[in-house]
């Protein structure tokens, strides 16, 4: 099964990503994108990604509505501090925060979240000490962003557990 | 486009606001680019446009299309996707140019490179 499906959530998205832009289920599509899901399975063998084992679909859910939230609501919060900006100076500043997290796609997802959420930019994560560095646009307290990376790195040990 | 002329009224109000919004978004990301002080926070400000400002606007894509055709049309969730999963390699690229010049510069208020941890041995990193 392992040699012949080397990737199976990877072939599996691909082929949704095949069907989607084909905008169709037709048989034909499926064949063609299970096809090139495999195929560009094998090829992925050859640059050995690491492997993570991502559980919980549910708790998966749960965790992608509530980012989506988050997501919503810094876009409102740094819309109004761009628009309030010539006023009154941003307060920012950087925040280092410690991770504990092993697995590294797990930690590449934290980076797409607190990307795309906007008031965070992720700056720099060191392996060693497993601290991360990241810049906050408006820092009225800083326990309340510290606690919501916290709260993703849970989440995310949660999945990836 | 003629044919955008078939969307019903409320189709097309809905699509209106959510493309009025999504760009309304991105300008306002833009403005932040201009207005906001320092390289640091104006790194925030273009994140606006990549997730609220596309968000809206391929949602509005999606209802327009899917009210058009009379069927599904989800493809545009791809490029949400594409554009969330690629916006951090650029923006930890950016962020961490500026990081390294603001440290050869000894510019105040950038936080110092960390020591690295005392007891660190090759073997310790393998385990």
């Amino acid at each position: 099964m392992r040699t012949w499906f080397p990737y199976p959530l990877l072939s599996l998205g691909l082929l949704i990503i095949w069907m989607l832009l084909n905008q169709s289920v037709a048989p034909g599509t499926i064949v063609m994108g299970t096809i090139l899901g495999v195929s560009l399975a094998w090829v992925t063998l050859k640059l050995t990604p690491a492997r993570s084992h991502p559980r919980r679909i549910l708790l998966m859910l749960r965790f992608g509505a509530s980012v989506f939230v988050d997501v919503i609501r810094s876009n409102i919060a740094v819309a109004l501090v761009i628009l309030r900006a010539g006023r009154r100076a941003p307060n920012s500043g950087f925040l280092t925060v410690d991770i504990d997290i092993e697995d590294e796609n797990a930690l590449a997802l934290l980076a797409c979240i607190m990307t795309a959420t906007p008031g965070t930019a992720w700056l720099e994560y060191d392996r060693g000490r497993k601290s991360l560095l990241f810049h906050v646009l408006d820092m009225e307290n800083e326990e309340v962003w510290i606690n919501t990376v916290k709260r993703y790195e849970a989440g995310l040990k949660e999945m990836f557990a | 486009m003629s044919h955008l002329t078939d969307l019903p009224t409320w189709a097309a109000v809905i699509v209106c606001g959510l493309v009025l919004l999504g760009a309304a978004i991105a300008l306002v990301g833009s403005l932040g680019l201009l207005r906001l002080p320092d390289f640091y926070t104006r790194l925030h400000a273009p994140t606006l446009a990549t997730s609220g400002g596309v968000i809206l606007i391929c949602t509005a894509s999606m209802v327009c299309f899917a009210v058009l055709q009379n069927r599904w049309v989800f493809h545009e969730v791809l490029i949400i996707v594409f554009v969330i999963m690629t916006t951090p390699v650029t923006l930890m690229l950016l962020g961490q140019a500026a990081l390294y010049r603001d440290r050869v510069e000894e510019r105040r208020g950038v936080p110092l490179k960390q020591k690295p941890l005392p007891v660190e041995t090759p073997e310790d990193g393998k385990e």
